[in-house]
């Protein structure tokens, strides 16, 4: 058995713990860089607002509903996040993290503990509810296709949030009422094949012999997919390991295939000098993640990407890639490999409108092949170790980016306000770093 | 619980027997393994690192939320303004907890208290009125503030030598 959990409108739910008086009035978080609404409260849902709208066309529409708009604001979400992470694996054998608000929880064996499954789930649900104040909703099935669909559905029922799926008739009940485009693991492309050929529920698409999904959906994967659908587990599970303090989460490596950091910038950019502070400044964010993973890289892709909705033809996003003779976690390695693919990619002149490093090639740090001709760099790769260590632990402890390379650029942007450099998007609705930033802190006001 | 002033000395001490009485802290290394040859020190088996305040005072980290304090209802309990409290979602509150509770919309943090079944937030400063709170309308109780943080000051932060 899998549980599947998924938070409710996430990042509106984690400004709402901070901000009781939105409970009940519509509010939307838009994306990087104030683009596009990517979460909306139900009140914003019931006024037509729709997913991935641009924010200067719904404008009116939000000024005149008096919807509160926030910009992102990852950090908090992030902190929110783990901490619902952290309620849920009290209640389960293992938890394998899906995105920043789905998580997979590993039910094997949970009917010998707790005959009713369904009590289990409100249980989870309102523990998660109380402890970290976001509201989740619980699908519960043998197989991870089948728990997503519970889920799903589960978000329909206002009452207990919470959905079993525990036998063919009940899953094959909930399988009639959903579209097969809605099946997870039924891309676009199958979903119009699907449809063309008149299969329009996942019913439909279950009672199709298992060798016709094989034969005409991706062949061992149409195939998983029709076990997983009839309640035989095939996917594979990826738990999320915790370090040995017990209290940070470690994802898990295998599963991780690239660490990248992207960013739009505020307006575009042509500036040499103001693109490499942002790549300088991606790639020491990218650095950091590797090392909290414990991994090195040998590929750094730059990425530089010009306006997607111009009227010119060629493609809009353009890349470098720079390999390494030894897979590396040190700052200044990557930097300077990705100012050099910068310095390859730039074309003069040309406005920019976003940019982004992406590290792959990756393997566990210090078990890497030594080069053949090690440079003098090798030399002091151990005290270069020691360098990082001591730059990532005054980071975390003095904020993000207190201590980085000057490529990053020297600009104004004081800790706690690092939306100051030239590059930097918009975000002028975001709300404080409430949990992660001490200059940001939660202040709670006694009252009268 | 308070963390009270005292039991910051409390700490001082302890952190004084692992750097062995009759010591200045900078002979420590003495009874470290910088020594290449010859014994190792007994009391390394016995040094668990610095104590993680974090992990003694947050029982329940992944519900518990710090919060600065603005206002001055609060000080007959020990809670003073710019102080730090710690504030549990996990715990329930009871007759006598300090809460951190929602009242038209807005966070306010008084003592919980029951009067003949009916809740009352109350002020822990004579210059406050209790607030009884309407039973039908019922109280949302955000979290139970379970420590205060308070610092003494930069007068008494003098360091000797």
């Amino acid at each position: 058995m899998y549980a599947l959990v998924d938070c409710n409108n996430f990042y509106v739910s984690c400004e709402r713990v901070f901000a009781p008086q939105l409970a009940g009035h519509p509010v939307v978080v838009l994306s990087n860089n104030d683009g596009c609404l990517i979460s909306r409260s139900d009140e914003a849902k019931a006024l037509g607002l729709k997913m991935g709208e641009p924010y200067h066309l719904v404008r009116p529409l939000l000024e005149q509903h008096k919807v509160r708009v926030f910009s992102s604001n990852y950090a908090l979400y992030g902190d929110m996040s783990r901490r619902v992470v952290q309620v849920l694996s009290n209640f389960a054998a293992g938890v394998e993290i899906y995105s920043i608000d789905e998580a997979f929880l590993d039910f094997s064996g949970m009917h010998l503990l707790v005959p009713d499954l369904l009590a289990y789930g409100i249980r989870v649900r309102s523990t998660v509810r109380q402890h970290t104040g976001i509201p989740i909703c619980v699908g519960i099935a043998p197989t991870k296709t089948l728990a997503k669909l519970a889920n799903r559905l589960a978000r329909r029922q206002d009452t207990t949030g919470v959905l079993v799926l525990a036998t063919p008739e009940q899953w094959e009940a909930a399988l009639a009422q959903t579209p097969v485009a809605d099946i997870w693991g039924v891309g676009r492309r199958y979903a119009r094949k699907l449809l063309e050929m008149n299969i329009t529920t996942g019913a439909a698409l279950a009672a199709l012999p298992e060798h016709w999904l094989r034969r005409h959906l991706g062949g061992v994967v149409g195939q998983r997919l029709w076990r997983e659908l009839h309640g035989q587990p095939c996917l594979e599970w990826n738990p999320t390991e915790w370090d040995e303090e017990g209290d940070q989460l470690l994802p898990s490596a295998t599963g991780r295939h690239s660490v990248t950091c992207t960013r739009s910038f505020g307006r575009p950019q042509h500036d040499a000098a103001v693109l490499a502070e942002a790549v300088a400044t991606f790639a020491a964010k990218a650095a950091e993640k590797l090392r909290r993973q414990g991994l090195a890289a040998h590929l750094i892709t730059v990425v530089l990407g010009t306006n997607r909705f111009a009227a010119t033809a060629g493609p809009n996003t353009h890349t470098a890639v720079v390999s390494l003779a030894a897979a590396s976690s040190d700052v200044s390695r990557l930097t300077q490999a990705a100012l050099c693919g910068l310095r390859r990619l730039q074309r003069p002149g040309t406005a920019y409108h976003r940019a982004g490093i992406l590290l792959s090639g990756l393997e566990p740090a210090g078990r890497g092949q030594v080069g053949l001709f090690p440079d003098a760099a090798d030399q002091n790769q151990p005290r270069r170790d020691k360098l990082m260590t001591t730059l990532d632990a005054l980071n975390a402890r003095f904020g993000r980016q207190l201590v980085r390379l000057a490529a990053t650029g020297v600009a104004k942007d004081a800790p706690g306000q690092p939306q100051a450099a030239a590059w930097a998007g918009r975000s002028a609705h975001r709300s404080p770093c409430y949990t992660t930033d001490w200059n940001d802190l939660w202040t709670v006001q006694l009252g009268i | 619980m308070l963390l009270k002033s005292s039991n910051i000395v409390m700490i001082a001490s302890v952190y004084d027997f692992i750097a062995a009485p009759g010591f200045s802290k900078t002979e420590l290394p003495l009874f470290g393994c910088a020594v290449p040859a010859g014994f190792p020190s007994p009391a390394d088996d016995h040094f668990d690192g610095p104590f993680d305040l974090t992990r003694h005072l947050f029982r329940n980290p992944a519900s518990t939320f710090l919060a600065r304090v603005s206002g001055d209802s609060m000080t007959g309990a020990g809670i003073h303004p710019g102080d730090l409290v710690a504030v549990d979602r996990a715990l329930r509150a009871r007759h006598g907890s300090i809460v951190v509770a929602v009242v038209e919309g807005e966070h306010t943090l008084k003592r919980l208290q029951l009067r003949a079944g009916q809740p009352w937030l109350v002020a822990e400063n004579a210059r406050y009125p209790p607030l009884p709170i309407d039973p039908e309308a019922g109280l949302t109780v955000w979290g139970v503030v379970t420590h205060v943080i308070h610092s003494l000051g930069d007068s008494q932060m003098i360091e000797t030598r």
